[in-house]
């Protein structure tokens, strides 16, 4: 067992974990943070992206042990609740309906908020290109598109 | 999916990672990002008894000023390579290259080190360091030694780095003011490339002086195609002279065969894909 501390989603946390312990697995079995889903599970769909020290990162193609030290913010996390209930990035998403069956929102929206961080006005090809890491089983691009869009107050096509 | 159990050690200096390696050995395997190790590890295609994390050793992060080259650290994460502006200025192939690997997430894991010791001939970063003429700095018991793209990379997955031996870096000789871009094809967004191309080139009057060409899954290592280098160097940058170089790219190549194309289909596009690469570089 290795033991482990950071700070996920403004708490502080220190457990002993087995070093195979995936940082997603963590989350979810660990803390409970079961926001954090496991779509593909080979790293491919992003459905469990987090925030690790600020960076996009998928959290099943990471150890637990590698993110002892670090900060790391969840879907969970991600809203001020004091101010609202939903980040404004979760609440164009709603807005636009940027989901089908809504299970690789969690990643979706994580990833999308990096996106705007880096790039706060991104065109429709640096979204689409932003959130290539980050698969829709429903195919249901075209409104998580828009919600990008609408979330960085860009002109946002009408249907 | 969940790994076979591992103990895990995290040395913070090169020293204490070879010292490591000396006491694990061929039950010990090296993790610099992940990326390409932990689904490796999740599929239990692998199974070692220890992993040695790179990821707190701060003294490979990062791309160093030489001289007359730029020294990237083994542990520099892809994302800070493809906006470091020491990368941009004299090694932009390096830098165009590095910004097309998987997607965001993974470039803010990934390693250059780690991409180019795993050796993927899918790769995107081994065609350009050799393209440049880099140099592999590589640390052992004995001392650091230093190895040139060639003789680096081996085969499939294989380089030089031997069992108790990390790389720790890569020096790559400044190509300032040379243009670049890499041209790479992809079933699938995120996905490694059917086939791509890196070139860049130094052009003074409307006459490439300089020609760098490097070749992506176009065999088990990635290839230079010094027959298109030598066909444009000196000459005026014309449609024609690209076109006739480009027809070059797979002499001497020898692509895989799977589900994404034959050996054929590659030999074919690399030349589409060659002339598009120069094209771009050149500024079309």
């Amino acid at each position: 067992m290795a033991r482990i501390s950071m700070r996920v989603d403004g708490m502080k946390v220190t457990d002993d974990v087995e070093p195979r312990t995936l940082l997603v697995q963590y989350l979810r079995e660990g803390l409970g943070k079961t926001g954090t889903v496991i779509g593909c599970d080979t790293s491919n769909c992003g459905a469990c992206t987090v925030h690790l020290d600020g960076d996009s990162v998928k959290s099943c193609n990471v150890l637990a042990v590698q993110a002892d030290g670090c900060e790391v913010t969840t879907i969970e996390g991600l809203a001020d609740t004091v101010e609202s209930d939903l980040h404004p990035v979760q609440e164009a998403f709603r807005e636009c309906h940027g989901l089908q069956c809504g299970f690789c929102t969690p990643g979706m929206i994580m990833q999308s908020v990096d996106l705007l961080k880096r790039n706060p006005q991104p065109s429709e090809d640096e979204i689409r290109e932003g959130i290539e890491g980050n698969l829709c089983r429903c195919t249901g691009y075209h409104n998580i598109v828009r919600a990008v869009q609408h979330a960085a107050g860009t002109e946002v096509n009408a249907l | 999916m969940i790994p076979a159990s591992f103990d895990y050690v995290a040395p913070t200096t090169v020293e204490e990672a070879l010292a490591a390696l000396a006491q694990y050995g061929d039950e010990a395997k090296i993790i610099a990002g992940g990326q390409s190790l932990l689904p490796v590890l999740r599929m239990r295609l692998n199974a070692p008894e220890w992993v040695i994390d790179l990821g707190r050793i701060d003294s490979l992060k990062g791309v160093r000023d030489e001289g007359d080259s730029i020294l990237v650290g083994a542990m520099t994460r892809h994302c800070d390579v493809a906006t470091d502006p020491l990368v941009a200025e004299h090694a932009a192939l390096v830098a165009r290259a590095t910004a097309t690997v998987a997607d965001e997430q993974v470039r803010h894991r990934g390693t250059f080190g780690g991409a180019l010791a795993h050796a993927d001939p899918a790769g995107d970063l081994g065609a350009p360091a050799l393209a440049l003429d880099a140099e592999f700095v590589i640390a052992g018991p004995a001392g650091e030694r230093v190895v040139p793209g060639a003789e680096f990379f081996q085969g499939l997955f294989e380089t030089a780095v031997s069992e108790d031996e990390l790389l720790i870096g890569v020096r790559i000789p400044k190509h300032t003011g040379w243009t670049a871009h890499y041209e790479k094809f992809v079933r699938v967004a995120h996905q490694w490339p059917i086939c791509a191309v890196g070139a860049t080139l130094k052009v003074s009057g409307g006459v490439i002086e300089g020609a760098a060409i490097g070749l992506t899954n176009m065999g088990s290592t990635p290839l230079r195609a010094a027959g298109v280098e030598q066909a444009l160097v000196g000459q005026h940058a014309t449609e024609e002279v690209v076109r006739s170089a480009a027809a070059l790219a797979a002499d001497g190549a020898d692509p895989p065969s799977d589900l994404n194309g034959d050996a054929d289909y590659r030999r074919h596009l690399v030349t589409v894909l060659t002339r598009r690469a120069i094209t771009k570089a050149l500024g079309g």
